[in-house]
């Protein structure tokens, strides 16, 4: 911007100073939009947090009372329905299967972008290709095959089915950022005799932790959402929130205060991840597209 | 060179080649065992008979099943609603998160806070999501919708069922709303990539907005457009949480997804449901190499550079 004003400034041609005056008049104008909308988008989470602490009885009134006394029942009588267990499950479920990714995803990424296999590009292209398979289309024979060798029911079951669910993501964003990673100075160290710990250590290490953080960011939260796995491979030992969170409507008496407490705390790990780590959500949304 | 040399020389080479390869190998071999094998049964189940409450005539079924699919009323609507939905949720998506992130690219007071409010409903779990639509908004009763009609219009005012006049409509807007912000984040990554001198240039040369939106941004942005579209298209196309809780497939509006976890979950009709699911998939495969032409696109211009 600094630039913009300097040239306007030095170089007084009638075209600069007319477009400077018009964006100077919509400016406000512009902002101002981009306020609305902003709230616009937040405000049905707000009516949900303002709902969250009403009674059943306020929540449910029409029209709204927005000013009606707030109230933990909602979050009371959620946290006495025992929601531990089903947050535990999501919460096993959700770090083991962004660690096993990492784990695997690491090496393989490695061999996709460093010292590239052979036709390394149709690998990459087989890793994508499996997200475009939909997962529903699997998932008979998943659910007859856990059946048979008793696996339903299971944490487990789920952990392998999000770590499949989320390798081919975070392959392709590590091999992004892996490709950043200056060849030449590998080299060196290897001529230079530096050993394999000190070279990942040093050349390696700095450029792609901020794409692990990404890949395990995104994976978690991907992870923590998902509902049709966990709906139909898991009974009452592996429920996780998500499943947890559909069984809260019932058709007799108020449920909307609780069921909004209940919706707020099970989003509440990825809202506050999401929020503590903006800039690696957009590196990783990008796929390392953007740095 | 002897040819003793030669042998160890190539055997090297591929000692060097499966070097190369090892650390591939975890990650790919359980790719192909977990994704790759359950399809193959899939693919096997789609040509038999096979019902959980009618074991008895569990057979070979020859294409009866695609058969079954192709002429069921209920199976032709889900892939229309599929359709529909998908390219509806994408591109409004897209547009939206185009103008905002637009708007958002500009220096004003309290920009990173507006940009945090504008992510959040890409952070609430996708069931809280549609729960809310459902319940808090929607609800013909005491949704918020109609509660605003209320009170801005006294107690005559029309209070719509929102849901049941229009279920692919109130799924849409549900999923626009969670997907614009994504759309939002990278496009905005992306203007803010633009390389700036550029444009200033092309502006003190006296290029309108609407010349270097359409000349400069939009080139430069496609990259980051087609990414968007096509992260959002993957996982729009198998949406099912939002299907499930708003309308629970009711009302027509019931997508391929949700149609073959009914046909599987309470028919029972294994057959059936995965002569649908190959289904879903050779139309996948028909659309994705289309994009997956994008992503090789993104890939040889990688290799360029």
């Amino acid at each position: 911007m600094t630039t913009i004003d300097k040239v306007s400034d030095e170089a007084p041609t009638n075209v600069v100073q007319r477009e400077a005056g018009k964006t100077r008049g919509k400016g406000p104008l512009l902002t101002g939009l981009a306020w609305i909308i902003s709230v616009l988008f937040v405000l049905p989470v707000l009516w949900m947090l303002l709902t969250s602490f009403h009674s059943e009885t306020d929540a449910a009134a029409n029209p709204p009372k927005f000013g009606a006394p707030l109230s933990l029942d909602g979050y009371r009588s959620f946290f006495e329905s025992g929601p531990w267990p089903p947050l535990a499950n999501s919460a096993t479920a959700s770090i083991v299967s962004t660690i096993l990714v990492l784990v695997l995803a690491f090496p393989a990424s490695y061999a996709l972008s460093i010292r590239p296999v052979k036709r390394w590009a149709d690998v990459m292209f087989f890793f994508l290709s499996t997200k475009f398979l939909p997962v529903v289309a699997g998932l008979l024979p998943v659910y007859l095959f856990a059946t048979k060798v008793h696996f339903l029911d299971n944490i487990w079951l789920l952990i392998i089915l999000y770590t499949s669910m989320n390798l081919p993501i975070a392959v392709w964003m590590l091999r992004s950022f892996l490709a950043e990673v200056p060849i030449e100075m590998l080299e060196a160290a290897q001529v230079d005799g530096a050993g394999l710990i000190r070279t990942l250590r040093s050349i390696v290490a700095p450029v792609v932790t901020p794409g692990i953080a990404s890949a395990g960011l995104i994976c978690f939260i991907f992870s923590w959402n998902e509902l049709l796995f966990a709906r139909v491979l898991t009974g009452t030992r592996a429920e996780t929130a998500p499943v947890y969170l559909t069984g809260f409507v019932t058709s007799q008496g108020l449920f909307l205060a609780k069921v909004c407490a209940a919706s707020l705390v099970v989003s509440l790990p990825v809202l506050f991840a999401g929020f503590a780590a903006q800039d690696k959500l957009v590196q990783g949304l990008s796929m390392g597209a953007v740095k | 060179m002897s040819a003793v040399a030669a042998e160890q020389n190539s055997a090297m080479a591929k000692a060097g080649a499966w070097a190369r390869r090892m650390p591939l190998m975890p990650a790919l071999v359980f790719m192909i065992v977990v994704t790759q094998l359950p399809f193959l049964f899939t693919l096997g189940i789609s040509f038999m008979h096979w019902n959980a409450y009618y074991p008895q005539d569990k057979g070979f079924a020859g294409i009866d099943n695609f058969k079954n699919v192709l002429t069921d009323v209920n199976a032709r609507n889900a892939i229309l609603v599929t359709i529909v939905l998908t390219v509806a949720v994408v591109v409004v998506s897209l547009v939206l998160g185009l103008i905002i992130a637009m708007l958002l690219d500009r220096k004003f007071h309290g920009r990173g806070l507006a940009r945090t409010l504008m992510i959040t409903p890409f952070l609430i779990v996708p069931v809280a999501a549609a729960l809310m639509w459902k319940h808090a908004l929607y609800n013909p009763d005491y949704g918020l919708l109609n509660g605003l009609l209320k009170l801005l219009f006294g107690d005559g005012a029309a209070q719509p069922d929102w849901i049941s006049n229009n279920p692919v409509i109130a799924i849409e807007v549900a999923l626009i709303w969670q997907w614009t912000p994504f759309m939002m984040l990278i496009l905005l990554a992306g203007l803010q990539s633009r390389p700036m001198d550029v444009v200033e240039a092309a502006r003190i040369d006296g290029a309108s907005p609407w010349q270097i939106f359409t000349n400069m941004t939009l080139p430069h942005l496609r990259q980051y457009i087609e990414l968007s579209g096509l992260l959002g298209a993957i996982y729009v196309v198998q949406n099912f949480d939002a299907v499930f809780t708003i309308t629970s497939g009711g009302l027509g509006s019931a997508n391929l997804p949700y149609f073959i976890y009914e046909t599987f979950y309470q028919a029972h009709d294994y057959g059936e449901a995965s002569a649908a699911g190959v289904i879903v998939v050779i139309g996948t495969i028909i659309i994705a190499t289309f994009a997956l032409r994008t992503v090789l696109s993104l890939f040889t211009e990688e290799t360029a550079r």
